[in-house]
């Protein structure tokens, strides 16, 4: 049985929403832990995400 | 206090106002209903080409006749010897342009050298066409974004420099609305990325490759619907400048790093070398296809979506959907600004990278 390219497409949001998603509740807890330092753990979370993000992308285009 | 309510309902019209138009775009072309899926997906593809002439919108009037809104822009080609005309001769790509004696046709958004006025496109077995194509310099409506965009940025900068010199160094108008946004690229992008000591050299860049961005992103959002940044072209062009600066601003250190990583042992270094080497192009390569995506990806789903307002046909899913589509719209106008953000950052800690001194060397 083949299976559809799409499923893998599927798979790879999964995956990109599991890691986005982990690391915008770490950035939480760490503004939590650490209010004075949101602006710097933002720009780190944004950079990371967006690093995710591409490869989500790259992946969805291979479909 | 005045100033600042009466804004609210200006920026609610202008949303409506958006909505209203791509609504308009959609509805037109009034076939069958069972037509409607293929309608909008055609649409869709359309919308995210380029196109030699500026469309605002088109329908199809009581008659039945196909109505274009919009102006022809110049079309520049070089097919033995220059060649510019407007584009108002394709007649919006249906009939066959006459110029000098060659004729020529637009196929699947592209221009191609055919044989006489019947306008015969050959084909090979895969569907792609196999005729000459010249060499294609147009004013597309890509292009014509980039030139307005450009007005606009030389126009808000030179009038933001202006105010500093008349007015006793206190920014007003135009400069007191951009003052804040460069000096967050100056203070929270450039300088911890690259570092104290370089990060001027830099600044001209960083500064124009962000507005540029932003202010071609959120045109993509207007009505208009020009999207210059889901063109992989221009992303790649923005990415190899990224690339070239790179480059050429890489010290001693950086290519060190690359062809003989320190602290390693030496089986290692020849492993890493080439992974180093592909590395560099594979980050500004990643820098293109990021931006490319995500605003192709976010321009597809907010007009699916839109269209699924005119496939639904009743009360509850096209209103769930209108609300979508508000959503995902107010999404895309903070999308807009974070691939601008996200795009000079990366391309500043690249630089950073580049420029980087090791002082106390093989600590790592």
């Amino acid at each position: 049985m083949e299976i559809p390219a799409i499923v893998g497409g599927g798979l790879v949001v999964i995956g990109a929403g599991i890691g986005i998603g982990r690391i915008g509740g770490s950035a939480m807890d760490a503004i939590a832990r650490q209010p004075e330092a949101t602006g710097k753990i933002q720009t780190a979370m944004l950079i990371a995400a967006a690093l995710i993000e591409g490869i989500g992308f790259a992946a969805l285009f291979a479909v | 206090m005045r100033r600042k309510i009466s804004l609210k309902p200006i920026t609610l019209l202008l949303l409506l106002i958006t909505f209203i138009s791509y609504g308009k775009e959609q509805e037109v072309h009034g076939e069958p209903k069972t037509d409607r899926k293929t309608e909008i997906k055609e649409y869709i593809q359309h919308h995210l080409k380029d196109s030699y002439d500026f469309g605002l919108y088109s329908y199809t009037s009581d008659e039945g006749e196909d109505k274009h809104v919009g102006f022809p822009l110049p079309v520049i080609l070089w097919d033995n010897g220059l060649k510019v005309f407007s584009s108002s001769k394709f007649h919006h790509g249906e009939s066959v342009a006459e110029v000098g004696g060659d004729f020529y046709k637009v196929h699947h958004s592209k221009i191609y050298k055919v044989d006489g006025a019947d306008g015969k496109i050959l084909e090979d077995d895969h569907h792609h066409a196999t005729n000459e194509r010249p060499l294609d310099f147009s004013i597309t409506k890509n292009v014509s974004l980039i030139f307005l965009v450009f007005g606009i940025m030389f126009f808000m900068f030179s009038r933001m420099a202006k105010s500093y010199k008349t007015n006793n160094g206190m920014p007003k108008g135009t400069g007191r609305l951009l003052e804040p946004i460069v000096l967050y690229v100056r203070d929270d992008i450039a300088r911890p990325n690259i570092g104290e000591k370089h990060y001027k050299k830099y600044m001209s860049y960083l500064l124009t490759v962000f507005f540029f961005v932003w202010i071609v992103n959120l045109f993509g959002l207007t009505p208009i619907g020009m999207n210059v940044t889901n063109n992989i072209a221009i992303t790649l062009c923005l990415a190899l400048m990224t690339y070239l600066i790179t480059t050429f601003s890489g010290n001693k250190n950086y290519w060190k790093h690359i062809f003989w990583m320190p602290g390693v042992p030496w089986p290692m270094k020849i492993i890493l070398a080439p992974i180093e080497l592909l590395g560099t192009i594979i980050k500004p390569f990643a820098l293109m296809i990021r931006l490319y995506a995500n605003i192709t990806a976010g321009h597809v789903v907010l007009m699916s979506i839109v269209g699924m307002i005119f496939l639904f046909q009743n009360w509850l899913g096209s209103g769930l959907s209108f609300l979508l589509a508000f959503v995902l719209a107010i999404l895309e106008l903070l999308v807009a600004a974070l691939q601008a953000y996200i795009f000079t950052v990366l391309s500043a800690l690249y630089f950073g990278m580049a420029v980087e001194e090791h002082d106390h060397e093989e600590g790592h």
